[in-house]
């Protein structure tokens, strides 16, 4: 870590993980563009909380903005990590899913418009369980619609990270930015030490979760496209970089040969110390740059 | 857990396609088989148990790194042939307990694997193949995610051995701190939280159930049966969009998910005044 980071630019930045979903999406459009859809007044909450004892939340946990970023028509979905662990449920599944679809329609129409998420979530609400998980589904294949025509970008930020089902999706975007505070895996540590034991996954063990799920690791091995410190400007300014890059020759979830021949080429007899894979796929990103 | 999780995928793929085996050069647990099915000659795909799985965390028909890109590799293989010729339908048979739960899994990025085999069955439902999902035992969580859920239309066996879920009863018990027989009173009363098959076709989100007398040993009769099924549900992705939207304009959504109704019809009318 260099000095410059530890000194005054690390006292005199703008934190974006302490701002909540409403805050960080406002934050990444142009100033004065941008007005929030079906908002906490229209109260469209989840039907299935209360029933099971748990308060439902008027915007449900889910943000959706419509705006411009670097002066381009935009939309931005963030979920809000602090209600329910950003879960998704079916009032934010869909709010997603139909923000996506409207992006899509637009440019289908001639207005390019790009689309960021802002993932905060452990994955499925499990109250909703199953409409949860179709959201899930009905989400993905809706970014595999939108990454046709303009890019899908996703960021966490952390302090929940992207796990689950929503990392899946994560996987689809066109470009996926993260913190180094910010996690990207499938299975939280808690799930794998649940299902197979400690010597699998010790999930008290911070050092091991960031060292694999991490933001700094994902990104040293080719897994995001950028790694951004906690600072609000810079935070936007790698947006609009993505948004102005438009839609990528290849998408990272469609790349299968090269991520196929990575697996098979490692030694799945053991554990690896995360920092073997960064010299093994660093090296194989050169050689791809060179190409 | 359940006995059946392996057993059936492969009973139906072999009753299916005459054959049982994983393409030259793939893992054991994926079988592919191009076999004719009406007028067409389609794809089936099934994610297997293999106890000699490199993966230690994927021996048990879980969905790990090496499937995940396996079926990736074996769907787009199909849209890549027929990119110039007629979409030929893709056909995922699915009885997968979860995704693998490994540290490996998560190094190596498993939601990278998952993703790729959904962008590879997303893209060819998008570019016109009917893809078509037979659940015939567990289609649970990521699992599903991965091979099945970006499917055209989803069909399911009617049975008890079958079940759709976002995770098993005893870890959603645990997450959500209920007692497993908490969770299964509610799950009575909660559609979206069943684990029973019948309330999951509540949601809309099936296309139809289809009864067979035993899921482990159907008949020559049954599986002529499941092939007319599958015939039709082809035919009837053909002639519609390729998008999911049949799934939210289903006969269950208009009772059960009238709050996502009612979220796009906001959202659709709030995007237009600005």
């Amino acid at each position: 870590m260099s000095d410059q980071r530890l000194g005054a630019n690390f006292i005199n930045r703008q934190s974006f993980i302490e701002l909540d979903a409403r805050e960080r999406a406002t934050a990444l459009f142009d100033a004065g563009t941008s007005r929030e859809l079906v908002g906490p007044f229209d109260r469209v909450e989840s039907p299935w909380l209360e029933m099971q004892g748990v308060t439902p939340q008027e915007d449900d946990g889910c943000v959706v903005m419509k705006g411009k970023i670097a002066g381009k028509a935009a939309v931005v979905i963030a979920l809000e990590g602090a209600f329910q662990g950003g879960s998704l449920g079916e009032v934010s599944g869909e709010k997603m899913t139909a923000a996506i679809d409207l992006a899509c329609a637009d440019n289908e129409k001639g207005i390019p418009t790009s689309a960021v998420i802002l993932v905060e979530t452990g994955g499925v609400r499990l109250q909703e369980a199953n409409l949860g998980l179709a959201a899930t589904a009905e989400l993905m294949a809706s970014m595999l619609a939108l990454r046709k025509h303009a890019p899908v970008i996703c960021l966490t930020a952390g302090t929940v990270g992207a796990f689950g089902g929503m990392a899946l999706a994560v996987g689809l975007a066109s470009y996926i930015a993260m913190t180094r505070e910010a996690r990207l895996g499938m299975n939280g540590p808690e799930v794998i030490e649940q299902e197979n034991g400690l010597d699998e996954f010790d999930s008290s063990d911070h050092a091991l979760i960031w060292a694999i799920d991490g933001g700094e690791q994902r990104y040293a091995t080719g897994l995001v496209d950028a790694l951004v410190d906690d600072d609000t400007p810079q935070v936007v300014k790698v947006i609009r970089r993505f948004v102005s890059k438009g839609v990528p020759p290849v998408h990272r979830s469609s790349e299968v040969a090269l991520y196929r021949s990575r697996i098979e080429a490692l030694d799945a007899s053991r554990q690896w110390d995360p920092k073997e894979l960064r010299a093994l796929w660093t090296t194989n990103q050169v050689e791809e740059e060179k190409r | 857990m359940s006995e059946f999780t392996g057993v059936r995928g492969t009973v139906w793929f072999r009753g299916l396609t005459g054959q049982a085996s994983s393409m030259p050069g793939d893992p054991k647990s994926v079988l592919t088989a191009d076999a004719p099915l009406g007028k067409d000659q389609a794809r089936f795909l099934c994610v297997v148990p293999d106890p000699h799985a490199r993966f230690p965390c994927a021996r048990h028909g879980e969905v790990g790194l090496e499937e995940g890109y396996t079926l990736a590799t074996r769907v787009r293989e199909v849209s890549e042939q027929d990119k110039n010729t007629t979409k030929r339908p893709i056909i995922a048979i699915v009885d997968v307990k979860s995704q693998a739960y490994g540290r490996r899994e998560e190094t190596a990025g498993i939601f990278l694997a998952c993703a790729a085999a959904a962008d590879a069955y997303g893209s060819a439902r998008l570019k016109g193949h009917p893809v078509i999902t037979f659940v015939v035992g567990h289609a649970l969580s990521g699992a599903f995610l991965t091979h099945g859920y970006q499917a055209n239309r989803i069909l399911a066996l009617d049975d008890d051995g079958v079940m759709i879920h976002a995770m098993h009863k005893a870890a959603a018990a645990r997450v959500t701190r209920r007692s497993v027989e908490e969770l299964e009173k509610l799950a009575k009363t909660i559609a979206p939280m069943s684990y029973d098959v019948r309330d999951y076709a509540k949601l809309g989100l099936l296309y139809k159930l289809l009864h067979v007398s035993n899921p482990e040993k159907p008949t020559q009769q049954e599986i002529r049966k499941v092939q007319g099924e599958l015939i039709a549900a082809i035919e009837d992705a053909r002639s519609s969009s390729v998008d999911l939207r049949n799934r939210l304009e289903s006969k269950g959504a208009l009772e059960t998910r009238k709050a996502s109704i009612l979220v796009r019809s906001r959202l659709e009318a709030q995007w237009r005044e600005g």
